[in-house]
């Protein structure tokens, strides 16, 4: 694991801080000293998982890089609820072109830092699964394959939720968008691996890939470190559940995520060179079941007749994810 | 810069824009009554003191802990620990060792000499206490501390009551009861013993007592016909452990039956056995699910060589045999008689049946109310003659140490007002931390530490106490197993998992608050605070 | 120093000679050998210091250039035809960002049906995308031009685009008078961005404008294109100053003072027209001819002020406007406005097409006796375009044009 689990302690690294942890053991949020790169005032609907998702990691980048960062963000929801004029809530440099290009945005202010001699200064890009997935794919793959100093992080919430929750290429499948209605003889999103980001970026043999959620804060800000250590093209991919899209109570974000990780749904891992070193294992594994009934847009799966076979082939996925990378066995 | 008017922003600017408009529910912090707390008779701010032990502030613990309860030490032995079958975290693994980490910190400030707090200010009343058992001890240490004076008048020999002479020494060394009630005399109390009182109301108006408050305990034992030759050695479960205080032990012989179900029977029977005895029998009328001793305590018995014959009366004993009858449980789980007889081999038999309290003390005194042999006391733990206060096993109530303890702080806080001519309003009480409200995925697994007990052989012949206490690094772990259920524990969550971080974090001990202007009320934070202290309320319109 | 070598060269030697920071590069005909010369120089460490990134695409080429002069770095790159169309969205967001990138297109027809060789259809679809462009009549005036676009660009905080006709240009071998590092240096101040990515002055650069705004914004980048039409000509003579020679400017008259008949274009297709406006001049026609420098911004009191004194005005163009005709010719309409002269738009050279003296000379002289039609396409092969619109009048057929073009000419198989 990419950090010290104290579990000696009540809540030991599960909560953001703890006061009987040393600070030097405890995460960067619960700081009071923190960036808060993205500021109070942004217009992010209630219980975003992506407002959180971002601040966990740009805060942890702010840290990891002693501010010396400058953040690159693609169209989307991100972008849209913290920069509307005349308001901005980052704290720091960013920039914002456009939905496609940020990974090689991102390319550009590395090779400028580079040009100029100030290669302390990092650079991050940031994109919802959208963006980063589908219209951004490549220029991601591009600024992978040429392995530029950049940390890519996406923050997937399955779908295009700024312009309302059309599929994109993250949705996983059976999921209701807006584009994929839960209508006809198979309802809601089609079947498969959807474009699965990390193991194509693994392909790419880059230096660092990682999963995380808005779960595991404490995994998140490690592997942002980690991945801050490390020269080249990097990439990150955090689950960020969508209160709208997703159709579950604005306070259950961070729940959901847990589940999305606790069934095997959405697994954990970090991988360096296109080989995986390490996962968060499952503490308590629980059947897929428990992930989508919160979920308004897995409904249909549960009416009067459930979908069992469709279940059976979620369930099916989930334990895919396990078995490859092992996330039943203890590290 | 030259920044392109609308294209480039200033950092920071939204904070003009506070969207805690949005809200039509925010958060609130509020502390939660845990099961523990809400379960001990003696009021424990049991999360409260774990809180400090936590940290390993063991002295801020105990000074937490004494706020309402002056004997830890003896509470970490004898107490039941209700506190234990109420906590939340038996629901995730074990639940918390309260009670081993009670002890601990009673046998910690014993040993580092930590003194209770002194009253700030004198009151000028006096208040007159009968019997130095815990609860009149609680009484006089919480009356003490109100800045009342204090006399307690005790019949027996010794401080202690029933925690001397109805508890053996295997449970309670002496040396740590000693030293608990020697700490509360240290606080001013005047303790006076071999002194019975007859007449309570010549007593205080002898002693201008402003009020009293009385404890003297259940020390009758009570008895069953049952025949016997003269030969027979039969002797009452409270003279036998009160013996045992005494310079000259007890003869019970070889083969002792003990006859009863309660906590009394089973310390009979291990001090029995204590005593030489080969063989120690508890003859009990129904099954051990029925039986109202503990079962921890039962469990001990039995690893002992302590033999429990169920479903059995005694009908008669003659000289070294005792006949017992079979019995079976009716519809109703009542014990009924078989008719079926069988023998036991006894040199003597204890009666352990119940105890009945002394009452003469109140002979004449009008307005009181007694009943089932106990007296009758408002909420205010008050009498029916004003200023007569009473508490302990002479009230109706369980019959436990830490129950007595209980009454002696409400009784001490009620002749308080009293005595000011006020009525004691407690606090409202606060909701309760149900299990619920806990997320559990926040602790970590860690079982229960087992306490270390004695060898199995030297329980059986010798009065060595038999569980011993934690260390500093186990009972630091246990501890840490509080899930601090409805209280705040500062694990900064709420300031982690806020998207609009419109939680302040207020520094070490102080907490946290919202910041209303931006939270918009997703409730985040109520959902992923570990413990419950946070809740959503309407937004106000 | 005198060099007798390709038009690519000389530009990618004159880019390098700005000291670039960043240089992105992907490769389409025509443009290809400028980044190749720039890669090769940055590999020699002619070109110290920067960064030469291959992208996999011009949307990324555009968009490594936004960020790296977003992040305060001198940026360059070149692309051509559909190049540009697809890094077109990048294109109008560094303009709308007010980025001081400096571009190559090397001028080509865009397809369908593709096509690798000259014409203006690729700047003329991004005349309206914010950027200043600058087209080259010479391979000496597109070595000059991208001098000076940095100098532009960077006083402005603008991106400007320096056209330059594919093939004609880009790889035809000319002398060319290469200047020296001291004296661009001296010309061309060292970048001091306007606004920058620095974590010393954080800012959010990008932000979403709404109706309150965005009015103004866009006002504001045409007020800036405004001011341009003050700064070219000012550098243009400040140019002269440093190195010697007319190059740049808005707008080059020839021979028009006491023209009749004025032809308006744009790029290398200008030397023709001047020998032919020559040749007619020997004839005793009044003609001459105006070559458009800057297309946009458009100089509009410039081209009026030539203008107005003709009798006729003829724009040639290397553009069609698909459904109305001329592209330029409604930039100088604009200028004439409530001038009274004749207009005649025509369309030559498209995909390639040779514009010879020989059919300049047979259109000005239709011109010139007010033969010509409004919209006249230069050396139309009228029977071939006649053929496939009687054929098409007399049976519905789909399909591509150009293929059927093709099979009534018989180059390919016969119609099915």
């Amino acid at each position: 694991m990419a950090f010290e689990q104290v579990k000696f302690y009540q809540t030991g690294t599960f909560t953001v801080g703890n006061r009987l942890l040393e600070p030097e053991l405890r995460s960067v949020q619960a700081d009071t000293t923190r960036t808060n790169s993205l500021n109070s005032g942004h217009r992010a609907c209630q219980g975003c998982g992506e407002a959180l998702g971002a601040r966990y990691a740009i805060d942890a980048a702010m840290e990891a890089t002693d501010n010396q960062l400058i953040a690159v963000n693609a169209t989307g929801c991100l972008e849209v609820f913290s920069t509307p004029y005349p308001e901005t809530s980052w704290q720091i440099p960013w920039i914002h072109s456009l939905f496609g290009n940020a990974a090689a945005v991102a390319t550009g202010v590395a090779a400028a830092m580079r040009a100029k001699g100030r290669e302390t200064t990092r650079v991050v890009a940031q994109g919802g699964d959208g963006g980063t997935t589908d219209i951004g794919f490549g220029c991601l793959s591009g600024m992978f394959e040429r392995n530029d100093d950049v940390l890519y992080i996406c923050y997937d919430n399955g779908g295009y939720m700024n312009t309302g929750v059309q599929r994109s290429s993250a949705t996983p499948p059976a999921a209701r968008t807006a584009t994929t209605p839960a209508m006809g003889p198979e309802p809601g999103n089609v079947f498969g691996q959807g474009k699965n980001l990390p193991e194509i970026a693994m392909a790419h043999g880059i230096p660092y890939v990682a999963t995380a959620t808005v779960a595991d804060l404490r995994d998140l800000e490690a592997k942002v470190r980690r991945a801050m250590q490390i020269r080249g093209a990097r990439y990150m991919h955090i689950l960020v559940p969508c209160p709208l899209g997703w159709g579950h109570a604005s306070a259950d974000t961070i729940r959901i995520a847990r589940l999305a990780k606790e069934t095997g749904t959405f697994p954990v891992f970090e991988a360096e060179c296109g080989e995986v070193t390490s996962r968060l294992p499952i503490r308590k594994r629980l059947p897929v079941e428990d992930y989508l009934k919160p979920q308004k847009r897995f409904a249909h799966l549960f009416g009067p007749e459930p979908a069992t076979a469709t279940l059976a082939r979620l369930q099916a996925l989930a334990d895919r994810n396990i078995r490859k990378y092992a996330l039943l066995e203890e590290t | 810069m030259d920044k392109p008017f609308a294209i480039t922003l200033d950092v920071g600017s939204s904070l003009a824009n506070h969207t805690g408009s949005w809200r039509t529910q925010r958060p609130v912090y509020l502390d939660r009554i845990p099961p523990c707390n809400s379960t001990c008779p003696a009021g424990e701010n049991i999360q409260g003191w774990l809180y400090h032990a936590e940290s390993g502030d063991y002295e801020a613990a105990w000074r937490v802990l004494v706020e309402d309860n002056p004997l830890p030490a003896i509470m970490g032995r004898v107490c039941y620990h209700p506190c234990e079958g109420a906590c939340n975290r038996a629901q995730v693994d074990e639940a918390v060792g309260i009670n081993s980490v009670e002890r601990f910190l009673g046998d910690e400030a014993l040993k580092q000499g930590w003194k209770l707090t002194p009253p700030a200010a004198e009151s000028g009343k006096r208040v007159l206490i009968v019997g130095a058992g815990p609860s009149g001890l609680s009484a006089a240490y919480h009356l003490r501390r109100l800045g009342h004076q204090v006399r307690i008048v005790e019949a027996g020999p010794y401080a202690g009551g029933m925690m001397r002479f109805g508890i053996p020494a295997y449970r309670l060394p002496r040396a740590v009861l000693d030293a608990e009630v020697q700490r509360i005399l240290d606080l001013g109390v005047q303790l006076e013993l071999n002194t019975k009182v007859s007449d309570i109301r010549r007593t205080m108006q002898e002693g201008g007592y402003d009020a009293a408050f009385l404890a003297v305990g259940a020390h009758i034992a009570k008895r069953a016909y049952i025949p016997a030759g003269a030969a027979a050695h039969m002797v009452d479960a409270v003279s036998l452990l009160r013996s045992m205080e005494g310079e000259e032990k007890p003869m019970l012989g070889r083969r002792v039956v003990i006859y009863g179900g309660g906590n009394t029977a089973i310390d009979a029977a291990r001090t029995a056995k204590r005593l030489g005895a080969s063989e120690a029998i508890i003859v009990y009328r129904r099954t051990r699910e029925k039986m109202p001793a503990h079962d921890f305590e039962v469990a001990e018995a039995m690893e002992e060589g302590i033999m429990i014959k169920w479903l059995s009366t005694i009908k008669r004993m003659g000289e070294g045999t005792i006949t017992v009858e079979k019995m079976a449980l009716d519809d109703k789980g009542f014990p009924q008689p078989t008719g079926e007889y069988e023998s036991l081999e006894a040199d003597s038999l204890v009666l352990a049946l119940g105890q009945d309290v002394d009452l003469s003390l109140l002979d004449g005194v009008p307005g009181l109310e007694k009943k089932d042999g106990v007296v009758q006391v408002a909420t205010n733990m008050m009498t029916g003659y004003p200023g007569i206060f009473a508490g302990g096993d002479m009230v109706p109530s369980e019959r436990t140490v830490t129950v007595a303890v209980g009454h002696g702080k409400k009784a001490a806080r009620n002749i308080d007002a009293w005595l000011g001519g006020k009525q004691y309003a407690p606090a409202p009480k606060h909701e309760a931390a149900t299990f619920d409200l806990i997320n559990q995925w926040y602790y970590a697994d860690a079982p229960k530490t087992v306490r270390p007990q004695l060898d199995l052989v030297r329980r059986q012949t010798t009065f060595e106490e038999v569980v011993a206490g934690l260390d500093v690094t186990n009972a630091l772990f246990e501890a840490r197993r509080c899930l601090s259920c409805g209280n705040c524990f500062e694990c900064d969550n709420c300031y982690g998992v806020c998207p609009d971080n419109a939680v302040i974090k207020l520094g070490r001990g102080n907490r946290f608050k919202f910041n209303y202007d931006y939270c918009k009320g997703c409730g985040i934070c109520v959902s992923e605070c570990p413990c419950g202290a946070i809740k959503m309320v309407p937004e106000p319109s | 120093m005198l060099k007798q070598i390709e038009g690519s060269r000389a530009v990618a030697e004159a880019v390098a000679l700005c000291r670039p920071e960043v240089i992105c590069a992907y490769p389409i005909s025509p443009q290809t050998h400028i980044v190749e010369a720039l890669g090769e120089m940055c590999r020699t460490g002619a070109l110290p210091g920067c960064e030469f990134i291959n992208v996999e695409s011009e949307f990324a080429a555009m968009s490594v250039a936004i960020g790296a002069s977003a992040a305060g770095a001198r940026s360059y790159t070149a692309t051509a035809s559909q190049g540009l169309l697809f890094m077109a969205e990048a294109v109008f967001n560094a303009s709308g960002l007010g980025l001081p990138i400096v571009m190559t297109v090397a001028n080509r027809a865009i397809g369908a049906p593709i096509n690798i060789w000259n014409d203006h259809s690729d700047s003329m679809s991004m005349r309206d995308c914010g950027w200043i462009q600058l087209f080259a009549e010479t391979n000496q005036e597109a070595l000059d031009l991208h001098i000076q676009a940095f100098r532009l660009a960077e006083e402005l905080s603008l991106p400007v685009m320096v056209c330059m006709d594919g093939f004609i240009l880009t790889h035809a071998v000319e002398r060319v008078d290469m200047p020296s590092l001291e004296q661009v240096r001296a010309f061309l101040p060292p970048y001091v961005p306007r606004q920058v990515l620095d974590p010393a002055e954080p800012v959010s650069i990008g932000a979403m404008v709404g109706p309150e705004a965005f009015m103004e914004v866009r006002y504001l980048a045409h007020a800036k294109q405004i001011q341009a039409l003050g700064l070219i000509p000012e550098f243009a003579a400040d140019f002269r100053k440093t190195f010697g020679r007319d190059s740049g400017g808005l707008v080059r008259a020839y021979r028009c003072d006491d023209a009749e008949t004025i032809v308006v274009a744009l790029g290398s297709v200008v030397g023709t027209i001047q020998d032919v406006v020559d040749e007619m001049r020997e004839g005793g026609v009044k003609i001459g001819v105006l070559a458009i420098k800057s297309f946009r911004p458009f100089p509009l009191v410039e081209v009026r002020e030539i203008l107005q004194h003709a009798r006729r005005v003829v724009v040639l163009e290397k553009t069609l406007a698909v459904g109305i005709g001329g592209v330029m010719s409604m930039n100088v309409r604009m200028a004439l406005t409530q001038v009274a002269l004749k207009g005649y738009t025509v369309i030559a050279g498209l995909g390639g097409r040779p514009i010879t003296k020989a059919s300049l000379h047979r259109l000005f002289a239709d011109a010139h006796a007010d033969r010509l039609e409004h919209l006249t396409f230069l050396d139309l092969d009228r029977k071939v375009v006649e053929r496939v619109l009687d054929r098409e009048r007399e049976t519905r057929r789909s399909g591509p044009i150009a293929e059927n073009i093709l099979r009534d000419l018989g180059v390919v198989a016969a119609r099915i």
